[in-house]
């Protein structure tokens, strides 16, 4: 092991050195391996194909889409199909913005969003705090049954919960999407394993020091658990505004319904370029999360995952 | 004269009243949202109940209608046939793909940007693109099989195709976690294994088997029940792009407790159909609750 790693450090020739694939960690392959003129030739083999692939299989759709929308009915319909649109022209989108009113769904959605952003938060955090750190009586059974929500999948209790919202009298009401959205165990699982980790001396110094527990919360638990608030909130936001057949359910209103439930439910008497325009339209504001929050967002994958 | 500092059982209510003071909106959400719903599931399939007149009490009569309605033998064997094709595509394809990620020094970051995008748009956006793409005329799959001077296919309208191609949607929004928390998975390997495994003369393949798979075994396994757990509810898919068609071949379990409570109007059957499931799917999801408590 002692003779590899010195030979690597060993100074390569100049020529060498200039064409060098960087390597900071070992892999599956070695660095050696990968500097052999064969090993470079498959690399840069395997790094066009993938670049190639990739965007093929997963910007194509994409920039099909966006172009359609710019395409005239009769071309969008012609065999073969046109790579570049021939007259592009915005029409579609603004026939698609009046005839699905976008602008109405766009806001609706963007209010249940942010309704269950601040409600998921505040419900939360307040719970995850009080199990972890104030540690009430049945406190473990409480965290137990939370938890146990997580085994049951969402499918299954879509229609009793639709029929509590019916009794409830909350159908077309926002709050038939922020109320249950903060029933997330799944967060309360993650901010709760965040506060554990918070060192109990910095909260019994506080205590000593007078703050109350609402106090500790907000001064000092809170500003330690921003990563944690980040990935809750960008999870929240994503998810209701994904959401498909919850609200298909219980906001059966055109006034009230989200952007993805009227595009379906339009879908079929649209003319396909002004659809294809809806779909762009209603896939920016995701779009523009992902790329403010990616890093956000990629953290909380692996949060999610690997330790949840 | 100072006040009497409280009493141990005192300041012990009082923290526990401090504490319900927090927790008392998230029961409230739970128990109307989570708990009671889970409790009225069982109860609404065990009632002939029109919310009109009032319930009556039948036993396990939904149970005997839905089992005895054609559909549902279909529905399991087709959300059966989803998962196992789901997998076959949408396991190791990501793994796959990471692996070769973690290998690249170039463009990482425009790679994973690019495999996490779709992930990103609303499902009813990729379900109707990929509708219009499937489209048998102008449809974007076969006017590429006609520049390749294929024969097009069917797609959405043929009983042999329909299933594959919601397969192909659904793996197509969702590859990217995967690819991602692979890619974070083999990031934690430490390189001596690989360096070690590479001295006693272990090739590429090899290494795989015997460093990489050992070393992400755990997050493998998670993942694997996690997506059964989620393409065992199938719905949007069959939903939006066939409506179970053609010919019951893309009913699935889901989208046949959707159709029994809203398109026959018999919640109690929908709710069996949704205990059937519920029981199938605790199962997995028990094992992975396992699993990941072990892992952290």
């Amino acid at each position: 092991m002692i003779a590899t790693a010195v030979r690597h450090r060993r100074p390569r020739p100049r020529v060498f050195a200039r064409r060098r694939i960087e390597t900071r960690f070992r892999t599956l392959v070695s660095p050696h391996q990968l500097n052999t003129r064969k090993g470079r030739t498959i690399y840069w083999i395997v790094l066009v194909g993938m670049v190639v692939g990739f965007t093929a299989i997963f910007m194509f759709p994409l920039y099909w889409m966006v172009t359609g929308a710019l395409k005239a009915p009769e071309e969008l319909d012609q065999i073969p199909p046109t790579f570049f649109p021939r007259s592009p022209s915005f029409d579609a989108y603004i026939e698609a913005w009046n005839l699905l009113d976008l602008g109405l769904l766009l806001k609706n959605t963007a209010i249940y969003a942010v309704g269950a952003w601040l409600f998921t938060l505040a419900v939360d955090v307040s719970a995850a705090f009080a199990l972890s750190k104030l540690r009430p009586m049945f406190g473990k059974l409480i965290t137990g049954m939370m938890l146990a929500t997580l085994m049951i999948p969402p499918m299954v209790l879509m229609l009793p919960l639709f029929v509590t919202i019916v009794d409830l009298d909350l159908l077309n009401s926002p709050w038939a999407i922020w109320l249950p959205a903060a029933a997330n165990g799944f967060n309360i699982f993650l901010l709760k394993r965040f506060f554990d980790a918070i060192p109990r001396e910095l909260i019994e110094a506080a205590e000593m020091d007078g703050a109350s527990p609402a106090r500790i919360l907000w001064s000092i638990v809170l500003p330690v658990s921003r990563p944690i608030l980040g990935v809750v909130s960008i999870f929240t936001v994503v998810a209701v505004w994904k959401d498909f057949l919850y609200p298909l359910l219980v906001l059966p209103d055109t006034d009230s319904m989200t952007v993805s439930v009227a595009i379906n439910s339009l879908s079929q008497t649209m003319p396909t370029n002004a659809l294809t325009a809806a779909l762009v339209i209603a896939s920016i504001p995701t779009i523009v999360i992902f790329l403010f929050f990616q890093r956000h967002i990629m953290a909380g994958l692996t949060a999610g995952s690997l330790k949840g | 004269m100072g006040r009497r500092p409280p009493s141990r059982r005192g300041r012990e209510a009082r923290r526990n009243l401090t504490a319900y003071g927090f927790l008392c909106a998230a029961l409230i959400c739970f128990g109307v949202f989570s708990w009671y719903p889970m409790v009225r599931e069982v109860l609404l399939s065990l009632q002939e109940n029109n919310f009109v007149d009032a319930p009556r009490w039948v036993g396990l009569d939904n149970f005997a209608t839905v089992i005895e309605d054609p559909a549902f033998a279909q529905a399991w064997i087709n959300t059966a046939a989803f998962t196992g094709l789901a997998l076959l595509i949408g396991y190791v394809i990501p793994f796959c793909a990471a692996i070769v990620l973690n290998e690249l020094r170039h463009a990482k970051a425009y790679l994973r940007f690019v495999v996490y995008l779709p992930v990103m748009l609303p499902p009813a956006v990729s379900v109707l693109l990929f509708k219009w793409f499937y489209d048998p005329g102008a449809g974007l799959f076969n006017q590429i099989l006609g520049f390749f001077q294929l024969p097009g296919l069917a797609w959405l309208d043929s009983t042999d195709t329909a299933l594959v191609s919601l397969v192909i949607v659904s793996t197509w929004m969702n590859l990217g976690s995967g690819t991602l928390i692979y890619l974070a998975a083999l990031q934690t390997i430490p390189s001596e294994l690989y360096e070690a495994a590479e001295l006693d003369g272990a090739g590429l393949f090899k290494r795989i088997r015997h460093v990489t798979i050992p070393q992400t075994r755990l997050i493998l396994l998670v993942m694997l029940l996690l997506q059964i757990i989620a393409t065992m509810q199938v719905f949007i898919e069959p939903f939006m792009l066939t409506g179970g068609g053609p010919e019951n071949a893309t009913v699935t379990v889901a989208y046949l407790m959707y159709q029994y409570a809203f398109n026959f109007g018999n919640f109690g059957g929908g709710s069996a159909m949704g205990l059937m499931l519920m029981v199938v799917l605790i199962v997995f999801s028990a094992v992975y609750l396992r699993v990941s408590r072990e892992n952290t």
